[in-house]
């Protein structure tokens, strides 16, 4: 039951040939048997999902239609959405024990929509890094290989799907935290457009590059998660008062594998030295199963992407230092020195030593850096210069075409503790899934088969508020390329 | 202890200083909610009880922008005389304090709502000073700390520190003033009515209740001196805490004095904040900065910009009431006022009060003399504001009718006035209940002229010598006799008819 898709679990409880209390235990037994090996959970909630589960069996047996497409099909959470009564740590330390009083617009949307929450999926602490190695809570293995990385900061999220704890998972990409995570484990992972689906509750890492979106085995399942959790939330005013694109419709009408008269770029920057050859191998293929499907495939430069990264660890670190400047100890989490003889700023400054992680204090300290007087203009100014260029870029190239393919990260999963010391090396894992975030543009990660034994990702880029075209392109991708998943080993 | 600065005669410091001021002024506005949540603006209320995720700082949340609050703010803007961004945004201020839940401030940094505007201020003696504005932006209230245990109150030598954040996320508008130069002697009245005409705008447009012993409109004043001559200006202080209108005014006073002694000792000026003693008058140095401040601003990226569009800034220049000033000049011409009487008018607070008072029937200039004069004399024993003073303007209107119809006399209706400041009613329950009616019921008046005339024969004959003005005698008994209560112009009439 528990290899089933999202959409055919969701049919079956429709019909009522399963419950989903049924489904939802069938995971949670399957969390219990292998979860020792993955650490992909922070905390399960079996109580809350099964009840929200039993809600939906009862209205089955009522004969009341189903309030949502996904109504009953279980879902792991990214640590970051604030969970009402649940634990919501971030990964970190410092929310060690904090019980949010309010459900993240996310949380509200699934819940409303008949989804059982299984449980909070671990993560790199507060979003930064790529490899979940970066937890305080242990970092999370991958069900390829468990000596291996599941990528980050979504590394739960993925490694849940892909170890079939969960049929669906919601992430957080700022600058690939879902599609990286989704290509080392040979899953979906979507980055909506910018605006796409309300902040409201995700505690912010990058408010201006901050996304929630879906992870599933399918694009189908991806594009049915994504209509729930999509569109305008008066409580983000970032959030865009738009239509949310036919994601559904775009997926099912890729499936019938036919691209023609869609036009495809290459992202020419996005190749060379620093990628491993069975990752290019895997890409060529891609590429061209697109044009034996009917696309048209073209070169297409984008040269400042070049400058993505630099740019990127500059406005990301900026914003998160004042973003992670509330953890102060004064009104939830972690306190440390509130002994009577500390002041106030003592305390603060003492929980926040303690409470935060080396790589989380390292990009606080180069985002004060960047913002302090005298180097804002050469840092943070000049970064967000960059991101002007890199939207020019993008949106030069879809005037040429409908979407731009790029492998989703330069090599497959790495060893655990292969990259810890070397933060550039970690950085660059997160290369081609940067720009995207930058321009505010949807993309998305769909399996393109293995290298060495390990998953591969395609990414699949297309313009802001047109992600339907990407759905449209991966599905038809995808029902060409086949499962990737039946490879897995066995846990 | 705190010691005594030295400080410097103020004529003194006048030969060889000009003083140059700068103010800032927050004012809370009074939109219903808070400027980037749903919960509900206002003051006091048991702590922590008006308080939700966003303004709590909580992980996750985000801010929502008041729409009313940006009304409110260019609505300001255009009575200052500002121009009114046509794109602007906001920005974090970025720095720790116990009482700001984000620990950083939401604010507006390089690109205010309204800039460069001015502000026309009429000083005691009708003199006009225009003081330019540099800028009004919008921001947030931070929270309030209660530091327990201490001497000062302040978080020094403090036990521990209660929050309340009830106030946090309380729309502001920041108000800051160009260089105020020249105003020499002047500068401290000059000072206070600045604030004072500001405080008359924003009632005026109805934005905010700028009580400033509640904190809802608050004044930081920096204040430097330069030698005569000099064109630099000297290193300035910002004394904080200034918390009444008379306060600006002795503050900057005192400022110039203590800066002047250091300076004429050969002392520099420490750039520093200071915070003013309503109890002496003085200012004292508050923690010294052992580096400045750097609030590493940058655009708030969870609110979107800001870009009032031509068409709603002429909306809302069209919903501009009429302004204070443009008021003084109508209520002066309209009620033929001089320029000393329309300055008593304005200055004892009184313009309002009377213009209600004549809404409610009394004549022009009893109602101005009763609040400029009786009332302003009442406020300010109780020392209270004016219009805080338990008495309307309908319950003044009635006791100026009942005087024109003679049930009172002036006499009476101030004991009339003090029964209705002292709570006992309207004036007609306090008359009854006093009993202090003027007895024109002549059966019962005549009755005390015949014992009087009975007991001052003396005096009858003199009057029936044709001498009337012994009359005065009889009435005076006759007054003594009623306890006042009579009409003493009846009183005459009847002796004199007794008399004949």
């Amino acid at each position: 039951m528990i290899k089933q898709t999202a959409a055919e679990l969701a049919a079956r409880i429709h019909a009522g040939e399963i419950s989903s209390v049924d489904v939802t235990q069938a995971h949670l037994d399957r969390i219990t048997k292998v979860d020792d090996q993955l650490n992909a959970f922070l905390h399960v909630d079996a109580e809350g999902a099964l009840a929200a589960a039993a809600k939906v069996d009862a209205d089955v047996a009522a004969g009341k239609p189903p309030v949502s497409p996904l109504a009953g099909v279980p879902l792991a959470l990214k640590d970051v959405m604030t969970t009402k009564g649940v634990p919501t740590t971030c990964g970190s330390k410092t929310l060690e024990g904090w019980l949010p009083p309010y459900d993240a617009t996310v949380t509200r949307k699934l819940r409303e929509a008949g989804v059982p929450i299984l449980g909070k999926t671990n993560m790199d602490e507060f979003a930064m890094g790529s490899s979940t190695e970066n937890s305080a809570y242990g970092p999370t293995r991958n069900p390829w290989d468990t000596s291996r990385i599941p990528g980050g900061s979504g590394g739960g999220s993925s490694a849940a799907i892909a170890s079939f704890e969960a049929p669906l998972a919601i992430g957080t990409d700022t600058g690939g935290s879902i599609r990286q995570p989704g290509a080392v484990t040979g899953t979906v992972g979507v980055k909506p457009t910018y605006g796409g689906v309300s902040r409201y509750g995700l505690v912010a890492f990058s408010s201006s590059l901050d996304q929630a979106g879906p992870c599933a085995r399918t694009v189908l399942d991806a594009a049915l998660l994504h209509e729930i959790i999509a569109g305008h939330d008066p409580m983000d005013s970032t959030s865009i008062n738009a239509p949310v694109p036919n994601v559904v419709e775009a997926a099912k009408q890729g499936a019938n594998g036919d691209l023609t008269g869609v036009k495809v770029g290459v992202v020419t920057e996005f190749s060379g030295e620093g990628y491993q050859q069975g990752v290019l191998d895997s890409f060529q293929a891609a590429v061209e199963q697109l044009r034996a499907l009917g696309a048209e495939v073209v070169e297409i430069s984008c040269p400042s992407f070049d400058y993505a990264l630099p740019a990127y660890y500059l406005i990301a670190p900026s914003e998160c230092s004042s973003n992670l400047a509330r953890f102060d100890a004064m009104r939830y989490g972690l306190r440390v020195g509130d002994d009577g003889d500390h002041s106030a700023e003592d305390v603060m400054s003492a929980s926040r030593e303690a409470g935060f992680g080396a790589e989380v204090k390292r990009r606080i300290m180069i985002g004060t850096y960047a913002l302090s007087s005298g180097y804002y203009d050469a840092y943070y100014g000049s970064a967000q210069q960059v991101r002007t260029l890199i939207t020019r870029d993008f949106a030069a190239a879809y005037e040429q075409v409908d979407v731009l393919v790029s492998p989703t990260t330069p090599t497959t999963a790495f060893k655990i503790g292969e990259r810890v010391d070397d933060p550039m090396a970690m950085y660059l894992a997160d290369l081609c899934t940067i720009p995207a975030n930058l321009a505010g543009n949807a993309a998305m990660s769909v399996p393109s088969g293995l290298a060495d034994g390990l998953p591969v990702g395609l990414q699949i880029m297309a313009p802001a508020l047109a992600d339907d075209r990407m759905y449209r392109v991966a599905a038809a991708y995808e029902s060409a390329r086949g499962p990737v998943l039946n490879e897995i080993p066995e846990l | 202890m705190i010691a005594i600065a030295e400080t410097l005669d103020y004529d003194e410091v006048l030969e060889h200083f000009d003083p140059v001021l700068g103010l800032e002024v927050h004012v809370e506005l009074n939109t219903n909610t808070k400027m980037f949540c749903g919960c509900a603006n206002v003051f006091g209320g048991e702590p922590n009880t008006h308080v939700c995720p966003t303004c709590l700082g909580l992980p996750g949340a985000l801010p929502v922008m008041n729409a009313r609050g940006v009304e409110s703010a260019i609505r300001i803007g255009l009575a200052l005389n500002c121009e009114i961004a046509p794109w602007c945004r906001f920005a974090r201020k970025n720095y720790f304090y116990p009482d700001m839940p984000k620990n950083f401030q939401t604010s507006q940094y390089d690109e205010p709502i309204a800039f460069d505007g001015y502000l026309d201020v009429a000083l005691d003696d009708g003199e006009v000073v225009r003081v330019g504005i540099e800028r009004a932006h919008m921001e947030e209230d931070t929270g309030k700390s209660l530091h327990v245990g201490g001497a000062t109150g302040r978080i020094h030598g403090a036990e521990h520190s209660l929050l309340d954040y009830n106030r946090a996320g309380v729309p502001l508008i920041e108000i800051v003033t160009k260089p105020i130069e020249g105003m020499g002697h002047r500068a401290p009245e000059v000072a206070r009515a600045y604030v004072t005409a500001l405080r008359e705008l924003m009632l005026a447009l109805g934005v905010s209740d700028v009580r400033m012993d509640q904190g809802s409109m608050r004044c930081d004043a920096n204040i430097s001196l330069m030698p005569k001559g000099a064109s630099e200006f000297g290193t300035r202080t910002e004394t904080k805490n200034v918390n009444s209108l008379r306060s600006v005014e002795r503050a900057v006073r005192y400022e110039m004095t203590r800066q002047a002694a250091v300076l004429r000792d050969g002392g520099s000026i420490t750039q520093e904040t200071r915070h003013f003693q309503e109890a002496d008058g003085s200012t004292s140095a508050g923690r010294p900065k052992e580096t400045s401040e750097d609030y590493r601003y940058f655009p708030e990226p969870d609110l979107v910009p800001i870009a009032p569009s031509r068409e709603w800034v002429d909306e809302l220049r069209g919903t501009l009431p009429e302004l204070p000033w443009e008021r003084r000049k109508r209520i002066q011409d309209e009620w033929g006022l001089t320029d000393e009487e329309t300055r008593d008018l304005f200055n004892t607070g009184a313009a309002d009060l009377v213009a209600l008072t004549v809404d409610a029937g009394a004549p022009v200039a009893e109602a101005r003399s009763w609040w400029v004069q009786y009332l302003t004399q009442q406020a300010n024993t109780r020392e209270i504001e004016l219009a805080e003073l338990p008495i309307t303007p309908a319950q003044v209107a009635r006791v100026i009718a009942l005087i024109a119809e003679g049930t009172l006399t002036h006499k009476l209706a101030r004991e009339v006035v003090q029964g209705v400041l002292a709570g006992e009613g309207d004036p007609d329950e306090v008359i009854a209940d006093r009993g202090l009616q003027v007895v024109s019921d002549d059966s019962a008046l005549l009755a005390a002229v015949d014992e009087a005339l009975a007991a001052q024969p003396d005096v009858v004959e003199k009057i029936k010598g044709g001498k009337v003005q012994a009359a005065g005698a009889i009435v005076g008994a006759v007054m003594k006799a009623t306890k006042g209560q009579a009409d003493a112009k009846r009183v005459r009439e009847l002796v004199l008819e007794r008399c004949q």
